[in-house]
């Protein structure tokens, strides 16, 4: 098979699987299990083919002319870009998904709407390898907004709640809300860069012989961060992320670890000649990721349920993504990419299983309970695996990832002139936020991450007394899927000697300085919040430590800094009091001019059905006096004339 | 034809004049008094006035055609109806309705304006009365050529009505059958 | 002979008639007060006719079929009035209200409430008449 073909074939098989399932699944509902999982598991099968096939040589460029615009220099093509970059995230999102849909099978079994989920799910998928693998920006749109969609459905997924409905409404209008700037900011640039075409707009901004430059940058890259700040989930668009978890915890996974938000860094990485023609922007967007970062990290401290924890948390490895970025190096950005979506997926999919376990999603129940580690022992595994890797602990896969982040950073603000890519050079402002933010965040990246596994799970004099409630226990499909998502979180990231050869060749290699700062903070962060909850588990008290920790803060970062209520204020309210004045408007105003045009001539018919007496002689009285004011008018006409 | 001045006489019309007031008070007699059967005979008068003016005007055919059908049988036909409808013969006080006002305005001042049309119009036309115009071979002659297809409609008018007529009494009894079984009358 | 004298008499017996016809309660008169203005009517015509010289005597022929359609119309006008007066009990026009717009109910054209309980001909007589 030809890798072209295969690369086509990848998304193609989940769009399949999707449109068989949503017309099949409600009459054969025996076919929608393998109907998921075998497309998905196929297409990663292609994914894997195709990235071996490509592995580091020249980018693959093939396309097709998909429609006239009208401007006979700017068509939009069909048209794929197989580079390092879009063929391991591709097989990061197919295996992710794979992996998703294997778990579903077992988390959503007696489901009723199981089949519309999976294909929901297929999907959702299709849309982000779509995204991946593509050239053209207009294509892109539309894998970028088929995901916006499918997300409000699968968030949506448990619409009998309030809370799912609300979560899935706010996903699609926060997300939607950066997506319209992001409409606006791709149109500008294709038509600046007379191109739709991503390989043909790089190439330009980055051939120092054409000596071509986008006539508006910043605005262009400001324009675009809006709807990457709404997909990834970066202030302060990110509000919709944590709210997200009211769906399935499958779906979680797959929004937080391998799509939607992954496409936001992907798709910048792939711009980044765009981004660093303007060194406002990348500050711009190291300052965003900074606040991300330290804020998601300190909010993920305060939160009670596991799953927003977890939200949090992504959050905050997105801004690391993001500050990856910021210093230009898209090397690094995607290496934590691929770490995060493997040690993510792990999380979100073993807290699935400890919730369904525990029967509830709150550290403090979990707290109380006993032997939650025994009983659930696949997840407190993975959990562990997983949380050492979104600590960086070494030689767990987060810790080279960041490492290589955190290395970027410093190169950036230290000897700026030798820049990670000599083409692509990053203001050193914007290394230093990224780098002081990187720091602090790693610190409280391994305090929550301990937070979260001490609280969960470590008893070690069996002080707990609550018992586990009884319940089913995880299938086989849930907990193998488990097993195996815990060998790339524990190594990928021995991977970053072979990475670079496969992107743009630089070094992916922790250096010793940045690797000793970095896991001191973190060793720092750890055993601050194992002392705080060594006190607080002896004392018998509560054994949340994060207010100690946190003090006076710790009420605004578990409510998330209050950026929901200024919301609420700044636009839930005038939007309400806006809807309330047009409705009184309707009632008040509308409503009674249309009751008058029914009420007048109501009126006026009661009036004159009282001449309807019945009595003859008045009728015929008033003919013949109006027969006679009818002659004597025509002939005073006729005289006056 | 000739035109005259306006108040230049003759005796005819002064004839007319005389039985033109005799037929106008009977005419208001007829429709203002309270009994019912004087108001026929009122009717009686004035249409009797009327075929003289009809002579006055020399159209003696229609005179006697009036003289014959109007008093002889429409005149009886309405006495019969009043007493078939169980007429009084004494004066009845309720013999106008509440519309009278009404009427009288409506009346007076349709006559108000035709009166002033009507003079205004024809204020010096005479009518020259030295040949006679309606007798009865004449009027015969055009009757029997010229409007003989009117005539025979007329002819087809009057047989329906006459079927019609008929199918209303029969209608009554029919209906009063009906009523007869339901309400025992 | 002046044409205003009968235009003037013709014009003044029609509004007489018009009169009765609007005054009048008792259908009966009513009739009576047509068949006036349908005279009038019939005097206009035979005066111009007789002031025109009409060769095929057009008004006088006029009036002959006038005095036909009233007889005509006296008939099945008298009909109509019995068969009412055997209905309804009453021959006053003014009590004929069945076709009247009323509040609520359909009118089924057999009911006259509005003028109290619906007498026999008989009832209707004895409160009709004073003396038979």
């Amino acid at each position: 098979m030809n890798t072209t073909t295969a690369a086509v074939l990848v998304p193609l098989l989940p769009a399949l699987a999707a449109a068989v399932i949503l017309l099949t699944g409600r009459r054969a509902p025996g076919y929608v299990q393998p109907l998921a999982v075998v497309p998905t598991l196929a297409s990663a099968a292609l994914a894997v083919f195709v990235a071996v096939r490509q592995s580091g040589r020249e980018p693959l460029l093939a396309g097709t002319s998909l429609t006239p615009t009208g401007n006979p220099t700017l068509p939009i093509e069909l048209a794929v870009r197989l580079d390092g970059f879009a063929v391991l995230v591709a097989v990061l999102v197919a295996v992710v998904a794979g992996c998703v849909q294997l778990y579903s099978t077992g988390y959503l079994r007696g489901d009723p709407r199981y089949a519309s989920y999976a294909a929901l799910v297929s999907l959702f998928t299709s849309a982000m390898l779509l995204v991946v693998y593509t050239d053209d920006l207009v294509v892109l749109l539309v894998g970028w907004e088929v995901m916006g969609i499918c997300s409000y459905f699968l968030v949506g997924h448990y619409w009998e709640t309030a809370t799912a409905r609300s979560a899935s409404l706010k996903a699609f209008l926060v997300t939607k809300l950066g997506d319209v700037p992001f409409v606006i900011g791709i149109l500008a640039l294709a038509s600046d860069a007379g191109s739709f075409r991503i390989s043909d707009i790089v190439a330009r901004l980055s051939s120092s012989l054409s000596g071509f430059e986008l006539s508006h940058p910043t605005l262009v890259a400001l324009l675009l961060l809006a709807g990457v700040a709404g997909k990834s989930a970066q202030l302060p668009l990110h509000t919709w992320l944590p709210d997200a978890m009211a769906g399935p915890t499958p779906v979680s996974a797959l929004i937080h670890a391998a799509t939607m938000v992954a496409a936001g860094v992907y798709f910048v990485a792939r711009l980044l000649p765009v981004f660093a023609a303007s060194a406002a922007a990348l500050v711009v967007l190291a300052a965003l990721a900074a606040l991300t970062m330290v804020g998601s990290a300190l909010a993920a401290l305060a939160q009670d349920d596991v799953k927003r924890v977890l939200a949090y948390s992504t959050i905050g490895q997105l801004g690391f993504m993001a500050g990856a970025l910021a210093v230009a190096d898209r090397e690094a950005a995607v290496f934590h990419l691929l770490t995060h979506g493997a040690f993510k997926a792990l999380l979100f999919l073993a807290a699935g299983v400890l919730i369904q376990t525990a029967g509830t999603g709150s550290l403090a129940a979990m707290s109380r309970m006993r032997e939650l580690r025994r009983r659930a022992p696949d997840a407190f595994w993975a959990m562990t695996t997983g949380l050492l890797a979104l600590a960086a602990v070494p030689p767990f896969a987060g810790f080279f990832s960041k490492e290589a982040v955190i290395g970027a950073a410093e190169h950036a603000a230290l000897d700026n002139e030798h820049g990670v890519s000599s083409s692509l050079a990053a203001p050193a402002a914007a290394g230093w936020i990224v780098l002081v933010a990187g720091l602090a965040t790693a610190l409280l990246t391994a305090a929550y991450a301990t937070r979260l596994w001490l609280l969960a799970f470590h008893d070690p004099v069996d002080a707990r007394v609550e018992s586990v409630p009884p319940g089913e226990r995880a299938s086989s499909a849930m907990t193998g899927v488990l097993w195996a998502l815990m060998v790339p979180s524990l190594l990928l990231g021995l991977a970053y000697g072979k990475l670079p050869d496969w992107l743009d060749g630089g070094s992916l290699a922790p250096t010793l300085t940045t690797s000793v700062l970095a896991t001191g903070a973190a060793v720092l962060g750890g055993t601050a919040v194992y002392a705080t909850w060594r006190r607080a588990y002896e004392s018998a008290q509560a054994e949340d430590p994060a207010p100690a920790l946190l003090g006076p803060l710790a009420r605004h970062a578990e409510a998330g800094f209050h950026l929901d209520a200024v919301y609420a204020a700044a636009v839930v309210r005038p939007v309400n009091a806006a809807a309330g004045l047009v409705r009184h408007l309707d009632r008040a105003v509308i409503d009674t001019c249309v009751r008058g045009a029914a009420g007048a001539p109501g009126l006026l018919g009661a009036l004159v059905r009282r001449a309807g007496t019945g009595n003859v002689q008045t009728y015929l009285s008033t003919l013949v006096a109006g027969a006679l004011v009818l002659g004597v008018a025509a002939v005073l006409v006729a005289v006056g004339d | 034809m000739t035109e005259r001045e306006l108040l230049s006489t003759s005796g005819q019309e002064i004839v007319f004049v005389l039985v033109g007031l005799v037929v106008l008070g009977a005419a208001v007699l007829c429709v203002t008094t309270r009994h019912l059967v004087h108001a026929a005979l009122w009717l009686v008068v004035a249409l009797g006035g009327l075929a003289v003016e009809y002579l006055l005007l020399t159209a003696e055919f229609v005179a006697w055609v009036q003289v014959l059908i109007y008093l002889g049988s429409v005149v009886v036909l309405l006495l019969f109806g009043l007493m078939l409808t169980r007429a009084p013969i004494g004066p009845s006080p309720d013999a106008d309705s509440g519309n009278r006002p009404v009427a009288l305005a409506v009346a007076l001042a349709s006559a108000a304006c035709l009166v002033t049309l009507v003079v205004d119009a024809f204020r010096t036309t005479w009518i020259d009365l030295e040949t006679p115009h309606g007798r009865s071979e004449a009027l015969g002659d055009s009757l029997f050529r010229a409007w003989v297809l009117p005539f025979e409609a007329l002819s087809v008018l009057l047989l329906a009505a006459l079927i019609g007529a008929i199918a209303l009494s029969r209608a009554r009894r029919a209906r009063a059958g009906v009523a007869a079984n339901g309400g025992g009358r | 002979m002046h044409l205003v004298y009968p235009a003037v008499l013709s014009s003044l017996l029609f509004c007489v008639g018009v009169y009765g016809v609007l005054a009048r309660r008792n259908a009966i008169l009513v009739l009576m007060s047509v068949e006036l203005m349908l005279a009038a009517v019939s005097l206009n015509l035979v005066a111009f006719d007789v002031w025109l010289r009409d060769e095929i005597h057009s008004g006088q022929v006029f009036t002959l079929f006038l005095i036909a359609l009233a007889a005509a119309e006296i008939g099945v006008g008298l009909a109509i009035v019995l068969l009412v007066y055997r209905e309804r009990g009453t021959s006053a026009v003014d009590r004929l209200r069945a076709l009247a717009d009323r509040e609520g109910n359909e009118p089924d054209g057999n009911e006259p409430d509005r003028d109290g309980p619906a007498p026999g001909p008989g009832g209707a007589a004895s409160r009709e008449t004073t003396t038979t």
